[in-house]
């Protein structure tokens, strides 16, 4: 059975717990173990970057030692939590007189890195470790018909890592074809939610929401599926407020890819932490139904 | 005599975990901007905030929205043919702008911030209802309404946090954090 640490970062205590739980019932099924990361801190958002870079990678380095501590290998389902761990063992393995001044801190809570931690996104170890055809061989009810566009959003792909394609990548929808499901050709499937430009800059947020809604419902999807809790909720609890500002009448669900492949188990949507949504999932699960 | 750094080399040598940026071998081609989601709503593309970087115009700088505006895509980045980290450079510029204590009025980024670091020093995590008071009464009665509305029925799917998380060895993850910023108060 292969065990992660699993970080699920602040958003998916509360605002996402339909993103947690569907990870776990998932993963559960697969023959994964998350194992919660003991005492996990906040990752430092975007926000913390702003105003001081030393203190946001320490904030990362602190999640980072522990998982080393316990040997463990670290999983975030959160796009921005993943680019932020990921991208602090990176400069921290680079950069010795970095690592070291950290470690003289994390000392405090008898803490120390050394950069041994393989950091992954919540997807990447969906589709790389275990394996698009395990996933299918777990599918009871195949979604077929069910039109998805698949939305990788920013931090999954950016910034580049190494060789990876970041113009044209097809995992996402791979995934997706491996519940029964068809992705759609979404045009716009790497551009940015706006992130916390939905609190910061509000009229250029719901303008790129708009974007994408329209141009997801121009691609013929039922319904829109996100790897990162920011991106569900802009795109999701903000539709509202789109329709306001310009006159619209946008409606099409967000759903987490976990939510969709626990369907396609046959997992009962109430363990999904389906009925959380602000837009009615209802039309995407009489295709589980079927 | 010492010669101080010019502006440009000041923003240059402000990133701490890549030591530099490239900004000087800049060519203008404006890929960054064709690429970027919030150009249309900034006061300067980010080509234009190169170009005035390596001018020196600090202070139109110190007072646009530009760099307040990145949402962090990375897009810029990821396509610069010089090899410039573009969306990092704007975080550069928010790090500058608040150092300096100068950013253009009615911004919402750096109070924003400002107030997420503080929810995080005082908790470990980070929490919705106390970050909202930083933002809610800059929007108009309409955007107040509707955000109202929002949060309220968040509030009734069971999405908000009534009570504030923390983490349990605070005390050390304050310590780790003083050995990094020294506060100055006695130990």
């Amino acid at each position: 059975m292969k065990k992660y640490a699993y970080f699920p970062g602040c958003s998916l205590e509360k605002m996402a717990m339909s993103y947690h739980l569907s990870t776990l019932e998932t993963t559960r099924k697969l023959g994964v173990e998350l194992k919660e990361l003991e005492d996990w801190n906040c990752c430092g958002a975007t926000a913390y970057f702003h105003v001081d870079e030393l203190l946001a990678h320490t904030l990362c380095a602190r999640n980072l030692a522990i998982a080393e501590k316990e040997k463990l290998d670290l999983v975030a389902p959160c796009s921005g939590c993943y680019k932020n761990l990921y991208f602090a063992s990176a400069h921290l393995k680079k950069d010795p007189d970095l690592a070291e001044h950290i470690n003289i801190a994390l000392q405090e809570d008898n803490l120390h890195y050394s950069g041994n931690v393989k950091v992954q996104h919540l997807i990447e170890v969906f589709v790389n470790d275990i394996g698009l055809n395990e996933i299918k061989a777990k599918v009871t009810q195949p979604l077929r018909d069910l039109r998805v566009a698949p939305y990788y959003g920013c931090q999954i792909l950016r910034p580049k890592k190494d060789d990876e394609d970041v113009e044209q990548p097809r995992f996402f929808e791979d995934l997706i074809s491996s519940t029964g499901a068809t992705p759609v050709d979404f045009p716009l499937k790497l551009r940015c939610c706006g992130g916390a430009l939905i609190i910061t800059s509000r009229t250029s947020a719901l303008s790129m929401v708009r974007n994408l809604l329209q141009n997801a419902i121009n691609s013929g999807a039922n319904v829109i599926a996100t790897a990162c809790p920011l991106c569900q909720v802009n795109l999701e609890c903000y539709q509202k407020q789109v329709n306001q500002e310009f006159g619209t009448e946008l409606s099409i669900p967000i759903m987490y890819f976990t939510q969709l492949i626990g369907l396609a188990f046959g997992i009962p949507p109430k363990n999904l932490g389906v009925g959380t949504e602000l837009v009615s999932t209802r039309p995407v699960l009489s295709y589980a139904e079927k | 005599m010492v010669t101080r750094p010019s502006f440009s080399e000041e923003i240059a040598g402000l990133l701490h975990a890549t030591h530099a940026n490239a900004i000087k071998t800049c060519i203008q081609c404006g890929t960054c901007s064709g690429s970027c989601p919030v150009a249309k709503f900034m006061d300067h593309s980010p080509r234009k905030i190169i170009a005035m970087i390596n001018a020196g115009l600090k202070d139109r700088i110190l007072n646009c929205n530009t760099y307040w505006y990145c949402a962090s895509c990375y897009y810029c980045t990821v396509r610069c043919p010089r090899g410039i980290d573009i969306a990092e450079l704007m975080y550069a510029l928010k790090r500058y702008s608040i150092w300096k204590n100068q950013y253009k009025d009615g911004l919402v980024g750096p109070v924003f911030s400002e107030t997420f670091v503080k929810t995080i020093l005082k908790s470990g995590r980070s929490y919705e209802p106390v970050l909202a008071t930083s933002y809610f009464f800059t929007f108009g009665l309409q955007d107040m309404l509707l955000e109202a509305q929002t949060a309220t029925s968040l509030m009734l799917k069971g999405r908000l946090p009534v009570l504030p998380p923390r983490i349990k060895r605070l005390e050390n993850f304050r310590r780790v954090i003083r050995k990094i910023i020294p506060l100055g108060e006695p130990s």
